[in-house]
């Protein structure tokens, strides 16, 4: 049952995310280019309204529909993995066009190399996982 | 029903995104779809080679089902909520991308030089594709979550760190397409 609504989930999510074109190689380098509000608006939108949504669970110590508390484990502090770490993703990002969530929602849609930006991102984590101790965090 | 088939506007789609976030914490999880590809290692047997990912992979099972249902989701959008799918860009792009080879700018969803089968016997596009494929899964790592995790679920929770990164993803994207798109393509 519970592994029906994760399903669910994601189905309604590899929707959104297809058809508000935040999965097309092209977007992204639109919004790199500045050259168009459009993915400004969807990451900009999601915020403002999970900015409200969060407040409001932790203001009225909202319950999940289990009745769990909902608690969000803050990130740890760092500088140097954020930015380092960042800098590297982004510069993935804008080349193969996809993050983790859209490559996956394209595999779906029939673009078969997309399995390659798949199989490359595992490897990459792979390796992260092997220098991890070696990189400043 | 016509709005289904075209185009989802950023206001409709960006709050979308928002209540999937809402969804998954509302059945105790947390919205990141990078740390499957974490999982996705320990599953191979990664935790042979690294502590990092010596960890209880069932407990994340969830949100491989997620991933799994982002992929059929993907094929209804593409095959059954969609009647065009090519991407209505500024015009200024498509002239500079197709200056650069990227034909298919403005006429489809994927540009066909590096998303066609061609690819496959491209070995440039390929390595390009690869490449770009490491760095989204290492950096996505090291910054500890992707899109999803920082900029959508980490900065709706005023997270400091997730602005970091979210700045960070912006350095990299924009010294990537200003910098070194002009070198490759």
């Amino acid at each position: 049952m519970r592994s029906i609504i994760y399903l669910l989930i994601g189905i309604f999510f590899g929707i959104v995310l297809f058809k508000s074109e935040a999965a097309s190689w092209f977007r992204i380098y639109e919004m790199f280019q500045f050259a168009s509000f459009h993915m400004y608006g969807i990451i900009g939108s999601a915020v403002g309204l999970g900015i409200i949504v969060i407040q409001l669970i932790k203001r009225y110590k909202m319950k999940s529909f289990n009745g769990e508390h909902i608690t969000i484990i803050p990130k740890d502090r760092s500088f140097s993995r954020y930015m380092i770490g960042g800098i590297l993703f982004g510069l993935g990002w804008a080349l193969a066009g996809a993050c983790p969530g859209p490559m996956f929602v394209l595999l779906g849609s029939g673009y078969t190399s997309i399995i390659i930006v798949i199989l490359a991102a595992i490897l990459g984590t792979f390796l992260y996982g092997f220098v991890k101790d070696k990189l400043p965090h | 029903m016509n709005w289904i088939y075209d185009p989802w506007p950023w206001y409709i789609s960006g709050p979308l995104i928002s209540l999937v976030m809402f969804l998954l914490l509302m059945v105790g999880k947390r919205f990141g779809m990078s740390s499957n590809l974490r999982t996705m290692c320990t599953i191979c047997g990664a935790g042979k080679t690294s502590d990092f990912f010596r960890f209880d992979w069932k407990a994340q099972r969830w949100n491989l089902i997620v991933v799994l249902g982002a992929i059929i989701g993907g094929f209804i959008a593409t095959n059954f909520l969609s009647t065009d799918i090519s991407v209505d860009l500024n015009p200024t792009v498509i002239a500079d991308l197709q200056s650069k080879g990227f034909e298919s700018a403005g006429n489809a969803y994927m540009p066909e030089m590096l998303f066609s089968n061609d690819v496959f016997t491209n070995p440039k596009n390929l390595f390009l594709l690869i490449i770009g494929g490491l760095l989204v899964g290492f950096g996505a790592r090291y910054a500890g979550g992707c899109t999803s995790g920082h900029a959508i679920s980490g900065l709706s929770d005023l997270q400091l760190p997730s602005l970091i990164a979210v700045i960070g993803f912006f350095i990299g994207g924009l010294v990537m397409i200003h910098f070194i798109f002009p070198l490759i393509f």
